[in-house]
């Protein structure tokens, strides 16, 4: 069960960096892609947590297995809506530049 | 070895994502990301976990991956806009104006972040080291009631039957995303097609690989979802590979983005959970319970329930990643 361990504090270094591009990125998709990290980190913790409940045949515990491929596909949702919002924003903000640079070259 | 092998990957995959979020330009960032996806599918794998392993390299790599990418060229093509959430917090009540003391200010607030994050990590670590021996486990009851559901593979046996709640409230957060991203369209009506993957024509590369390799990823689609009942593999997996083929169809040129008013269009996307809903309906009648399925012919609903369910998350997930109607505003 090494690999539990080794995999499990790994989750939760990925956790901690994740929660450091969060703090830190200058860039709003910085900040998707430091979620997204911390989110993989958590489900490496829970992934180590299942490995540890190997039994009955199985490499893993199944339960928890089956919600982290929940949470992948959920946290796969929040990121693409979060990007469509940035998209959108960004294309706000273009049409706005533009606006206010014709308003300034007119007399 | 194994253990050398596991602690060089774990070194790795955190190399990778301090890479990522160090990172200042978006572009390499997102690379930097998938790759990071790629290791940690092989980490599920060494955690004896296949069918995370599947989901996380197609879904977290590979399908976040083009909708990243997607967000950094639109950073690029962009480059007069002022970097957002840096003004926004320059303006804020409470901080210095713009450019009086600002390097200082960052430093210190990097200093401050890197003593969170690390406060987390090592939190997170005593957790993790501090974990009950024995183990608890719900392997045991899983494997008992595993053969009255016919299926031969346990996470798709909690993903359906056990846990059935979960994946049926999952489908309806993927609804709730696609009608989110479709509500930030420009037509009120959502009826045009989406703006196309990549603008201009597709290089030739982009269109060979997607000829010779849809036909194989779209066999291995399908089989997925059919051995899914037993060995690794699920609607999930099943899902995110149809959807990947049908997006390098895309990307190659080959197939257009559908008009997101098509009725049979909408049918596929609301079959899945509708379906899965109707079934769970069905229960009560038929065993006594929401959610149940009906003794003795298990396997087959099961197996209906996976393709409505595939089919509709293939195609969600094509459109998530598509984006809202392209279409301009009307009067």
């Amino acid at each position: 069960m090494t690999e539990a361990l080794i995999y499990g504090l790994a989750g939760a270094a990925l956790a901690g960096c994740g929660t450091y591009g969060l703090l830190t990125a200058t860039h709003a998709l910085g900040r998707i892609l430091g979620f997204n990290i911390l989110g993989g980190g958590v489900f490496l913790i829970f992934g180590a947590i299942a490995r540890r409940g190997a039994g009955a045949g199985f490499g893993g515990d199944p339960v928890p297995q089956g919600l982290i491929i929940t949470g992948i596909v959920v946290a796969f949702c929040a990121t693409a809506l979060a990007v469509a919002l940035l998209l959108r924003l960004r294309t706000a903000l273009a049409v706005e530049a533009q606006a206010g640079h014709e308003e300034e070259t007119q007399p | 070895m194994t253990l050398l092998f596991d602690v060089v990957l774990a070194l790795l995959l955190l190399l990778t994502a301090f890479g990522v979020v160090t990172t200042g330009t978006e572009r390499p960032a997102v690379l930097a990301f998938m790759g990071y996806g790629l290791l940690l599918g092989l980490v599920w794998v060494r955690l004896a976990a296949p069918d995370v392993a599947m989901t996380e390299i197609a879904i977290g790599s590979g399908i976040s991956g083009i909708v990243l990418l997607r967000a950094a060229r639109s950073a690029r093509s962009s480059p007069h806009l002022p970097a957002t959430p840096r003004t926004m917090m320059a303006h804020a009540p409470g901080m210095k104006a713009p450019g009086e003391k600002a390097p200082d200010k960052g430093v210190s607030d990097r200093k401050m972040a890197a003593l969170v994050s690390v406060g987390v990590a090592v939190l997170l670590g005593g957790v993790v080291l501090a974990l009950p021996t024995p183990a608890p486990s719900l392997a045991p009851q899983a494997a008992e009631a595993l053969p009255s559901t016919g299926l031969g593979n346990p996470v798709t046996g909690v993903l359906l039957v056990f846990r059935g709640l979960d994946t049926l409230l999952e489908k309806m957060v993927l609804l709730l995303a696609l009608i989110g991203v479709w509500a930030l369209a420009r037509d009120p009506l959502w009826r045009g097609a989406p703006a196309p993957l990549f603008p201009g024509i597709a290089p030739a590369p982009s269109a060979f690989l997607a000829r010779v390799l849809a036909p194989i990823g779209v066999l291995v689609g399908i089989y997925l979802l059919w051995a899914g009942a037993d060995d690794p593999g699920g609607a999930f997996q099943s899902g995110a590979t149809l959807a990947a083929m049908v997006l390098l169809l895309m990307m190659g040129g080959l197939v257009r983005a559908p008009a997101l008013g098509s009725r049979a269009l909408r049918l596929v996307v609301l079959g899945g959970p509708f379906a899965f809903l109707a079934v769970g309906f069905l229960g009560w009648a038929s065993a006594g319970t929401f959610l149940a399925y009906p003794p003795g012919f298990e396997k087959a609903v099961i197996k209906a329930v996976e393709i409505a369910i595939t089919a509709s998350i293939a195609l969600t997930l094509v459109l998530v990643v598509l984006g809202p109607s392209a279409g301009e505003e009307r009067p």
